[in-house]
């Protein structure tokens, strides 16, 4: 695990930017907790300050119903990773149970979840998801919109670790462990999991991408629970108090730059989890690992040279 | 005759399939709901003024017969089959007793219109583009523009259309903020640029999220493209770099994109609902706009519904089309 991170760190540049962005995201979500009032209550801001663009103390600004954008944003990056988190897990666990299922067991159930999941992906899930949005409108909570969200998103997912089931289970290492009587439970979790696992972390990623542009599209719409703030509710109500029109665009540009940093932000990690699972990034990668250990031949000189070939042997199992 | 059986036949009966599922799922999404539109409306009609009770029963029992919402869920589903195939989407909450495919009918032909251009324009465009940025992809303008797909593609089609929306036609005032068309219907020139004009920025945020999911792909593959042997001859040949794109790496990488045009449209679809929102242009979506506003259910069905239907058809004939493209397919 540490290897791979290290070696996405090491050969991809859109994972290094990536992840930083998600480090600054994760440091504005702790800041969240160290907010001196709810944000979403008004009139916190002293009256002289309301509406005033961004300063040294309000350093993003403050509405004129007298909230500090700053605090805002903060709790608005917070509940919409926590909306998305939600979907994704939900999301997520259908599509993996479905995949796993569907490409175990084959045949028959194969077929059916095949067409269900090949039509779910054809249907338009904007206009469903409004509809159940709005039966629900007076409960929505952030909750139950990331549970409807995940519910929605599965099944490009479960497409994708069906495919990955089939390939691995015609592996040679398969056969062999079947054939050497290993049980099937144990297969699936010893030997196919950590195949799996890598475009799990991937998908969780891509998960991240779809469900912070529904919450905030939703939320746009009003289908949210719009006394709660999210990066949604808060590019809702800059909209709604026209802040554009008043004159205080620091309101809206706030949400949206911070939603736009957060997909960017997510989508160059799932670019730089995808390069590395690329058979031929990796082929670059090992060569380099193998310039790395001539490296250490030479400078702990031939004496040490089974040491080295030793350790060249766990590192490839790292792999 | 093959054709028709290994390859038309089974793809309309997965067309069949996904109307299917579509419709049983907006069928049950309501009834399953902890909340009843219809005790819903009552108690919204109920709120400003004092009915009779035995009225508010009455209206009940006519509303669930209006709405097909009588009987066992099995009736129901049958009566609501029923009615979907005889065109008829029942009456409209917020505009009694207007039928709610007269109301979706006026707004039909913008959202079509709009998305049928741009989902033309954005997949060419991103062909084109993508396949000549895999191809240079070391030159200077072609880094630039991939880096700036790389943040245009995960931006919701929501926060674009903002963007554009306060940028073009609030700060710099090129374009009208909110509308379809200006005067009444007719093929004058005034009329034609005045829908040119007021389509061109909804038309804009749709194309450049369509545009930039196109690009990513297209340069995907042409960049495998160009490892192959047939373009490293073609570069030892000394054939022009403009016809080796052109004409052998763009067509050598079309059928991927015509398959997935059709798993695309879906997508398209729900950018160009967001999008109409957001310009007030007189489509589907600003009549699902209006319809959330006031929990008109039988309106966001109908749009629910039309949009299955629409989305699986046109994916239908966009498949259908294919063997057009792909002979492994028309002479299997």
């Amino acid at each position: 695990m540490l290897t791979t991170i290290r070696d996405l760190f090491r050969f991809s540049l859109s994972f290094r930017f990536g992840s930083l962005i998600l480090i600054f995201v994760a440091i504005v979500v702790v800041t969240s907790f160290f907010a001196p009032y709810p944000p979403e209550k008004r009139r916190v801001v002293p009256r002289k300050f309301r509406g005033d663009p961004p300063s040294l103390q309000y350093v993003l600004g403050t509405t004129a119903l007298g909230q500090d954008v700053f605090w805002m944003l903060t709790a608005g990056v917070k509940n919409t990773l926590i909306i998305a988190s939600i979907a994704v897990v939900i999301g997520r666990g259908i599509g993996v149970m479905l995949g796993m299922i569907s490409g175990y067991l084959g045949g028959a159930a194969d077929r059916i979840i095949q067409s269900v999941v090949e039509s779910v992906i054809v249907i338009p899930r904007l206009p469903l998801l409004i509809l159940i949005a709005v039966i629900l409108k007076g409960e929505l909570t952030f909750v139950s919109l990331g549970i409807l969200i995940g519910i929605l998103d599965w099944a490009y997912p479960s497409k994708r670790y069906r495919a990955q089931v089939l390939s691995l289970r015609e592996r040679d290492f398969t056969h062999t462990a079947i054939f050497s009587g290993m049980n099937t439970v144990k297969i699936v979790i010893q030997e196919h999991l950590p195949f799996i696992i890598p475009y799990m972390l991937a998908d969780v990623v891509s998960g991240f991408l779809f469900s912070i542009g529904i919450e905030v599209t939703l939320s746009y719409l009003g289908l949210n629970d719009l006394n709660s703030l999210s990066l949604g509710t808060m590019i809702y109500w800059a909209n709604e108090w026209s802040s554009i029109f008043a004159g205080k665009p620091w309101v809206m540009i706030a949400p949206v730059t911070a939603s736009i940093i957060m997909v960017v932000g997510f989508y160059l990690v799932s670019i730089g989890i995808s390069e590395y699972l690329d058979p031929r990034k990796r082929l670059v990668r090992l060569q380099a690992h193998q310039a790395d250990l001539a490296l250490e031949l030479e400078r702990e000189g031939a004496s040490s040279a089974g040491v080295a070939v030793a350790t060249a042997g766990r590192k490839e199992k790292d792999e | 005759m093959q054709l028709l059986r290994t390859y038309i036949l089974p793809r309309i009966a997965q067309w069949a399939v996904v109307i299917f599922v579509g419709v049983t799922v907006t069928f049950l999404i309501p009834r399953f709901s902890p909340v009843n539109p219809i005790d819903d409306m009552i108690s919204r009609m109920t709120a400003f003024q004092t009915i009779d009770p035995q009225a508010v029963v009455a209206m009940r029992a006519n509303m669930e017969d209006l709405y097909g919402l009588d009987g066992s869920l099995l009736d129901q589903y049958i009566a609501f089959w029923r009615r979907l195939l005889a065109g008829d989407l029942g009456p409209s909450f917020q505009n009694f007793p207007a039928p709610v495919s007269e109301i979706i009918g006026a707004g039909l032909p913008w959202t079509v219109g709009l998305l049928t251009t741009t989902t033309l324009i954005s997949w060419l465009l991103g062909i084109f583009v993508g396949s000549l940025v895999g191809y240079f992809q070391h030159q200077t303008w072609a880094q630039v523009l991939e880096r700036l797909v790389i943040v245009i593609y995960p931006t919701p089609y929501l926060i674009t259309a903002l963007i554009l929306l306060i940028v073009f036609a609030f700060y710099i005032p090129l374009f009208p903020m909110v509308g379809g068309a200006q005067g009444s219907p007719a093929l004058t020139w005034n009329y034609i640029s005045s829908i040119l004009r007021f389509g061109f920025l909804p038309a804009m945020s749709i194309v450049i999220g369509g545009f930039a999911f196109r690009f990513i792909m297209a340069k995907a593959l042409s960049t495998t493209e160009i490892a192959s042997d047939y373009v490293q001859y073609a570069e030892l040949a000394a054939v022009p770099k403009r016809r080796i794109v052109m004409s052998y790496v763009i067509r050598n990488t079309m059928l991927p994109h015509v398959n997935d045009l059709a798993l695309s449209l879906g997508a398209m679809f729900e950018g160009a609902l967001i999008v109409e929102v957001m310009f007030g242009y007189p489509g589907l979506g600003s009549k699902l706009f209006t319809a959330i506003g006031t929990s008109d259910y039988n309106i966001i069905m109908g749009i629910t519904l039309l949009s299955i239907v629409g989305i699986a058809t046109g994916s239908l004939i966009v498949d259908l089309l294919y063997p057009v493209f792909d002979p492994r397919v028309r002479l299997r």
